[in-house]
């Protein structure tokens, strides 16, 4: 049953996505691309691209995306593909909301001692990880083409990253505008 | 002013929050603050300030959780699920309606074009916070094999993430009990 199961992978994805927007990334990628086949890496990369340019927590439009898609893909309609993105986003709030409630009720005043201090200190290096796994599961073929299928889509596609990684990460170009300009060179190059 | 329905009237704002956060993550914390303590006053600025750290430190969506917090003060469970809701409805609504209209696009030619322009800057933009990230963990030579070990383990063997969490997280709890028992 595929939304029973949708709902599970989600929940799973929001107790455990530590590191934010883009630490759950790496958790999403890897119970819907790897794991269940749901989506295809191509298809991930498209949908965090549109996650990314839109109004919103990253989190919660990939959530809404995926299980539309996952739901799409699996061959129902569009009101099931509906249904399918409401059982993702909600699966994925769910865990924030008995944590948050019982961090209200409860822990609050356990939140600042050492031995919850440590689980966090072991856990961003942890994070670090995931988002290094995450960007080297997406350096694929589906993504960068190859050498020898597509040359030309391959070094315009390594230029594009260099591109990109250089513009957010040193001049500091907004990532949505730096989205915007690599549309424009696909369009130009890759048509 | 009349007193209007707090349900109502916190949906409402965490609505304006959540459609006004581009790109996700910490740009929303201004808004938050304006919209929260300023104009609304359900919690004091010190009160937010931990808030916010603990909301960063938990796992899920920082922006839900600081809604759910922020609710769940107000009106309990009640509170809780209209700020949650009122955080998550934008992007669900106009993530879906992109969903629709690119499912019917996305063999068009130009759209295509577009997007293998698009996936390898979007590979680019998860590289980048990987360094940063890096960073604010403060990873440096002696624990610079963890995110390696990590991301290989995932990469490679196909390792889920999740355990890599489970072990992360009780690696440091015992590595701050038996090894390392002071740390400011």
């Amino acid at each position: 049953m595929i939304f029973l199961d949708l709902f599970i992978t989600f929940f799973k994805i929001g107790l455990f996505g530590f590191g934010g927007g883009y630490g759950m990334l790496s958790l999403i990628q890897h119970e819907t691309v790897e794991r269940a086949h749901w989506l295809s890496t191509s298809e991930f990369t498209d949908i965090v691209a549109i996650s990314q340019m839109t109004p919103g927590p990253i989190g919660i439009n990939s959530a809404t995306y995926c299980g539309y898609t996952a739901i799409h893909n699996a061959g129902y309609g569009e009101l099931m593909a509906i249904l399918g993105s409401a059982t993702a986003t909600i699966a994925l709030v769910l865990p924030s909301l008995i944590l948050m409630i019982l961090i209200s009720r409860l822990f609050m005043k356990y939140m600042n001692t050492r031995p919850v201090r440590s689980v966090f200190t072991g856990l961003r290096p942890a994070v670090v990880g995931l988002l290094a796994a995450a960007t080297l599961l997406l350096c694929n073929p589906e993504n960068f083409s190859t050498p020898i299928v597509n040359p030309w889509q391959f070094w315009i596609s390594i230029a594009l990253f260099a591109a990109t990684a250089f513009g957010t990460g040193y001049l500091k170009i907004n990532p949505i505008r730096m989205i915007c300009y690599a549309a424009f060179a696909g369009l130009l190059l890759l048509y | 002013m009349p007193k209007a329905n707090i349900y109502w009237e916190s949906f409402k704002t965490f609505f304006k929050i959540g459609i006004f956060t581009l790109g996700g993550g910490y740009a929303m914390i201004p808004l938050i603050e304006e919209e929260v303590v300023n104009r609304h006053k359900w919690v004091s600025k010190e009160e937010l300030l931990d808030l916010i750290a603990i909301a960063q430190s938990c796992p899920g969506v920082f922006a839900i959780n600081i809604a759910i917090f922020i609710g769940y003060k107000l009106r309990k469970l009640r509170g809780a699920l209209a700020t949650a809701f009122g955080t998550a409805l934008p992007s669900f609504l106009i993530i879906l309606a992109i969903a629709i209209f690119f499912a019917a696009f996305k063999e068009n030619r130009i759209i295509a074009a577009m997007f293998r322009g698009i996936r390898p800057a979007v590979v680019a933009l998860i590289a980048v916070p990987t360094f940063r990230m890096a960073q604010s963990a403060k990873i440096g030579w002696t624990n610079c094999w963890i995110p390696v070990v990590c991301a290989l383990a995932i990469w490679l063997l196909g390792v889920s993430p999740i355990y890599i969490i489970i072990i992360a997280g009780l690696a440091g709890y015992l590595y701050g009990i038996y090894i390392k028992p002071t740390e400011s």
